[in-house]
């Protein structure tokens, strides 16, 4: 497979979130808003793109029988990492985020990409694929983030963009309904239901 | 003139078959025509059993049976208006009041019917013609159910939001009519619930102000008053024939009983369901009177029927033959715990005052597991009985 493959082909046609159906959990639980959104979303490329090049590097070394503890034990030193430079540098978003970060370590996406890729492919091909796979829940992330913080609070990225489009005067109100998790289930699906339309050789028969 | 109108159609059919220049209107003309004259065309395989109540008519009987609701709805509307409006240009209690609260209720209510169906009819008739499927009539029952289930002042951008997400996310995503787990106009409602809650529940929302703004005069529903921890102010009476604030078209018990005997004369409404929500609720309260730790807990049994949109749930959305359970021991079940749920969710949980609405809505879910277990028992059973039946049979063959 030609590396580039390794990015462009979880960013669509092997979404993680959109064919696997993996991670939906903190995609549900952080997109409320623009910004915890976006700063998941680097959070997750970081780990699952390091934790696949390291799984990648030890691959031969790791008896088969404890490679799960293993590659806890790496997605853990790493996620434990981004978490103290959040709290070092964006400590509202950090407390915002709150358990969400810690959960990475039990991101299926993460777990996903070590035992079916990194274990038995080269580090350089492996860090490709984690790139591209965090670039794939990404692309998620962010849509949601957008949609919902813009239709559900009327803001972006904190930004009241309603309010000076003015259309609160018209009569214009915010959506309760797209702040709560179940609607983020529903977008995901919507989304979903677009991405089949337009791909139709990934439905299944 | 019906001679005419046959005529026309059979004239311009062939510009809508295959091949011709409007065919991809298909879906549109066959839903017009079939509308206007009973089709022409018998079902050629399979086996199938004949009725004289098709689709249409089934709907139809539906429609007639929400009338004395929606006519009684209208002219609460107005009432409502008069009891505390200052411009009400006629003497309270007089004919012409009486006449002008009709009038001034159908003027509400009819924005609100035209924008669901236009938006509602719009979207199914797009997805008819995507899909080339027919058009199907079961949106003429949910479009005007939407309507008579929200308050009077729902503003319409936001009516029309929740008809198109109902229509899409909770039907046609799943199939179309007929395939919808949900009922579409409870989903309606629930999306509106959950938006826009100022809109949808307090004080405020009830009773328009006047005949064109989205204004409204303050007051309570019982259902209010109660999870304010306050006893209603409406007598039973009262509530019984649905001189009350309250959902454009629920208010009235006896409205909607009428409407019952339609259905259940029709042999359309399970009788089965509405009976087990009426016992699932009264049982509740009863227990809720047994503990009786405060005053809604105390709160007669029959209240709850009398109440909110506990009767108008019972008797056309628990019953919907769609999204209901389908086997009759099914529907007890079902309809048991739609009853319990309405009146424990009212009086425990002070965020919704309103049961009836989540509860229907979490037992549609449930439905299809219901069956499951009901079927899977019985064939159970019957497997039970051929094994005894062998058994006995060969011991009388040997004896």
């Amino acid at each position: 497979m030609k590396n580039i493959e390794l990015i462009k082909l979880p960013f669509s046609k092997n979404n993680p979130i959109l064919v696997q159906v993996l991670g939906v959990c903190s995609c549900l639980a952080v997109t409320a808003q623009l910004k915890p959104a976006v700063v998941m979303a680097l959070s997750v490329i970081v780990v699952v793109a390091l934790a696949n090049l390291i799984i990648s590097l030890l691959r031969n070394t790791i008896p088969p029988r404890i490679r799960i503890i293993v590659q806890l034990v790496v997605v853990s030193t790493l996620v434990v990492l981004v978490d103290q430079v959040l709290k070092a540098y964006v400590y509202d978003v950090s407390k915002q985020l709150s358990v969400f970060v810690g959960l990475i370590i039990t991101n299926c996406i993460v777990m996903g990409r070590l035992e079916a890729f990194a274990m038995s492919n080269p580090p350089l091909p492996s860090l490709l694929d984690g790139i591209g796979n965090g670039l794939g829940y990404s692309v998620v992330l962010v849509t949601l983030g957008f949609v919902r913080e813009l239709l559900g609070s009327g803001t972006l990225w904190g930004y009241p963009v309603m309010e000076r489009l003015g259309l609160y005067h018209i009569g214009y109100e915010n959506n309760g309904l797209m702040i709560m998790p179940p609607m983020a289930l529903i977008l995901v699906g919507i989304i979903i239901w677009i991405h089949r339309t337009r791909n139709k050789d990934i439905c299944e028969k | 003139m019906l001679d005419r109108l046959r005529d026309y159609i059979t004239k311009i059919k062939p510009n809508f078959v295959e091949g011709g220049k409007f065919a991809w209107l298909q879906s549109t003309f066959e839903a017009f025509e079939t509308f206007a004259f009973t089709p022409n065309t018998v079902t050629r395989r399979g086996s199938h059993v004949r009725d004289a109540v098709d689709m249409k008519r089934a709907m139809i009987t539906v429609v007639i049976a929400l009338m004395p609701a929606l006519l009684f709805g209208m002219w609460n509307t107005g009432y409502q208006t008069s009891l505390t409006a200052e411009w009400w240009p006629y003497e309270q209690g007089s004919a012409a009041s009486w006449w002008y609260c009709l009038w001034f209720g159908f003027l509400r209510m009819l924005p609100l019917i035209v924008v669901s169906y236009v938006v509602g009819l719009g979207i199914e008739f797009m997805f008819a013609q995507i899909r080339h499927h027919e058009v199907n009539e079961g949106y003429l029952v949910t479009g005007l159910i939407i309507p008579m289930i929200v308050p009077v002042t729902t503003p319409l951008w936001q009516l029309a939001l929740a008809v198109a997400f109902a229509v899409v996310l909770g039907k046609e995503v799943f199939g179309g009519s007929g395939m919808n787990f949900l009922n579409p106009a409870l989903v309606a409602r629930a999306f509106l619930f959950f938006s826009y809650p100022t809109h949808m529940s307090g004080d405020a929302v009830w009773i328009a102000a006047d005949l064109w703004g989205s204004d409204a005069i303050a007051g309570a529903t019982p259902l209010g008053e109660l999870a304010a921890g306050t006893m209603p102010s409406a007598s039973a009476l009262d509530m019984l024939i649905g001189t009350i604030p309250g959902s454009t078209c629920e208010t009235s018990v006896i409205a909607i009983l009428l409407g019952a005997l339609v259905l259940l004369v029709s042999g359309i409404g399970s009788w089965r369901t509405m009976l087990a929500v009426m016992l699932g609720g009264g049982a509740m309260g009863l227990l809720f009177n047994c503990i009786g730790a405060n005053a809604y807990m105390e709160l007669p049994f029959y209240y709850h029927y009398l109440m909110g949109g506990f009767m108008f749930g019972a008797v056309f959305m628990a019953t919907d033959p769609v999204t209901s359970a389908q086997t009759n021991a099914g529907k007890w079940i079902y309809g048991v715990l739609i009853g319990l749920f309405a009146v424990l969710l009212r009086v425990v949980n002070p965020a919704y005052p309103e049961g009836m609405m989540l509860s229907i809505l979490l037992m549609n879910s449930f439905a299809p597991l219901i069956d499951h277990c009901i079927v899977a028992r019985n064939i159970k059973r019957r497997e039970h009985r051929k094994q005894a039946a062998c058994v006995s049979g060969k011991e009388a063959h040997n004896g």
